[in-house]
């Protein structure tokens, strides 16, 4: 599927279209040009005042980066010295050693662009042009096949449509990382399969990602599939969780991801197809299927993609991600096995302490009100929840230490079987006073629209060695 | 002969790229079939015939039909088909 790059001949080229008006203003002038050779991108008969090569496949454009005609390149010894694109006169007489060359043409004038370089063919060109090593196996559809269909039917999909990952769009989306497609990132579970580069961009594309996404994903793809974070057993508990992506960094705004209005909800193409991707190659690659490993008892709709990003210049507090020791300015993302969000409203506390209290009691029935300690859980405060605390001056320290202080609950209320509910800590714990969260195991965050004295908890799986712990990676390139 | 659409598997290809067919059975008594009138005209004799002689051997027979031979079958007459029998004979005739 590739090609040699064509060698230029020594002397000077011109690559030009006909389509292109500068290319027709500059057609007269190439006849005083000794030593020229011309590619023309589109019609054969063009230029008329000498007879050009047709670079029918685009094979010279593409492989000597042309991007606008005309492109005036001299070559010496096979190897290009010196180029120029569109007109300045300035330069195409510097190039050729002709200072009267179209002295009777305007000083500049712009040119335009390549036909390789044209959005409609480029992914072709890419194709068929690029020494890919792209070795994944193809699999054709039959002319009466639904190619949509058809991916459903072969179990490759979340229950939506995914776009079709063709050669094409699987090379455009790998223009998205420096990483060499069969780099192995991770070895994603339940199968224990190495985890490609390749591999992650076919499922990328199929979940609708853009190709500046792909940083994003790999990193998210290699903090879920480790120990630490346990995919294997976030798959394969009962529990409703699934892998929730927090985003850090400026790299989070160059994408366009959401941190503000409906920042977990729908809409926003980053967000929504990033998180999609992570779950798509999780379940394609990974082979983890709801009814096969995936064994939860109700799921939620997070585990189809949920990911966001921090509002980070929004916030009153320092991010999760310098939390949890990522350098400021560097990109980002936490991975945390959650369950769906819920909220917290109150409309009325107007200090610190009230609003933490009433964070408090309902940080409390995080999977049960007598259940402490052995789940985390992330609490997203909103810009109007947020004021309250900046305007008193708390830090996320702060803040942090009174929600675990004002949780502080007596063992005698929690064990089993205490305030007539079975369920509870063991009973040797009975004399203790406990924190709702281990240390270390709400993971403070800042994200939502302008509008609403509501905050949000997603509650966590089993954290620890029996279970998953959030894992913080730095978004590559 | 594959003309569609070719993409590249999102999976770790451990699974055959091509479904196999289902292996017959060996014997059709006791089994459920089919038989799929695609609606062309004299369908119905030569499938008449094709279910006495699966019921002279022990098979019992449901008959449908597409509503017409132009189109796919609808997906519920597929999804009918599909939950009441074991096996199904689509039946050609002009």
């Amino acid at each position: 599927m590739s090609s040699v790059a064509p060698v230029l001949p020594d002397g000077f080229v011109v690559i030009v279209k006909r389509e292109c008006a500068t290319c027709q203003m500059v057609d007269p002038v190439l006849k005083d040009i000794a030593g020229l050779t011309v590619y023309t991108q589109d019609d054969p008969t063009f230029p008329e005042s000498v007879s050009a090569i047709h670079d029918s496949d685009l094979a010279v454009s593409w492989h000597n980066n042309i991007d606008t005609v005309p492109t005036l390149i001299k070559v010496v010894n096979g190897k290009e010295v010196d180029r120029t694109f569109g007109w300045l006169a300035s330069d195409w007489q510097r190039i050729t050693e002709i200072p009267e060359l179209g002295t009777d043409l305007p000083a500049m004038r712009p040119g335009c662009g390549s036909m390789s370089v044209d959005p409609d063919i480029v992914d072709k060109l890419r194709a068929k042009f690029t020494d890919s090593p792209v070795i994944a196996r193809t699999v054709e559809f039959s002319d009466a096949e639904d190619e949509f269909e058809a991916m459903y039917a072969r179990g490759w999909t979340d229950g939506f449509p995914v776009i079709p990952p063709t050669r094409e769009r699987v090379l455009r989306m790998l223009t998205g990382t420096t990483r060499h497609p069969q780099d192995v990132i991770a070895i994603a579970p339940p199968d224990l399969v190495e985890l490609t580069v390749e591999k992650i961009a076919i499922n990328a594309v199929m979940a609708g990602c853009l190709p500046e996404y792909m940083p994003w994903v790999i990193a998210a793809l290699e903090a879920v599939c480790n120990d630490q974070f346990n995919m294997h057993g976030v798959l394969a508990t009962t529990m409703p969780v699934g892998p929730v992506i927090i985003c850090n960094g400026p790299g989070t705004r160059a994408i366009g991801m959401n941190s503000g209005i409906n920042a977990f909800g729908q809409g926003n193409r980053a967000n929504n197809t990033i998180g999609r991707a992570v779950q798509l190659t999780i379940r394609n690659v990974g082979g983890g299927r709801p009814g096969e490993v995936d064994r939860a008892t109700h799921g939620n709709p997070g585990k189809i993609s949920f990911c966001f990003a921090e509002d980070e210049v929004g916030s009153p507090f320092t991010s999760l991600a310098t939390e949890r020791g990522v350098p400021l300015g560097q990109n980002a993302v936490t991975v945390f096995a959650g369950e769906g969000p819920r909220c917290v409203v109150d409309q009325l506390a107007r200090t610190p302490e009230e609003l933490t209290n009433s964070f408090v009691a309902c940080l409390q029935t995080v999977h049960h009100p007598k259940l402490v300690i052995g789940f985390d859980a992330i609490l997203t405060i909103s810009p109007d929840h947020g004021r309250v605390f900046a305007e008193a001056g708390w830090s996320r320290e702060k803040l942090i230490a009174e929600l675990t202080e004002r949780s502080m609950t007596p063992g005698a209320d929690l064990v089993r079987g205490a305030r007539e509910m079975a369920e509870g800590i063991p009973p040797h714990l009975r004399d203790a006073t406990l924190p709702k969260f281990r240390p270390g195991g709400i993971l403070l965050t800042f994200a939502g629209g302008g509008a609403g004295l509501f905050s949000s908890i997603v509650a966590g799986w089993a954290n620890g060695a029996i279970g998953s712990d959030p894992v913080t990676r730095v978004v590559g390139s | 002969m594959a003309t569609g659409i070719t993409i590249l598997d999102p999976t770790n290809e451990s699974k055959p790229a091509t479904r196999h067919t289902l292996s017959r059975p060996t014997s059709i008594s006791g089994l459920t079939i089919g038989l799929l009138d695609i609606s062309k005209p004299r369908g119905n004799l030569f499938l008449n015939r094709i279910e006495e002689l699966l019921t002279e051997r022990g098979a019992k027979v449901l008959r449908f039909s597409k509503p017409t031979f132009t189109k796919p079958a609808p997906v519920d007459l597929r999804q009918e088909i599909a939950t009441q029998c074991n096996l199904v004979i689509e039946a050609l005739a002009d």
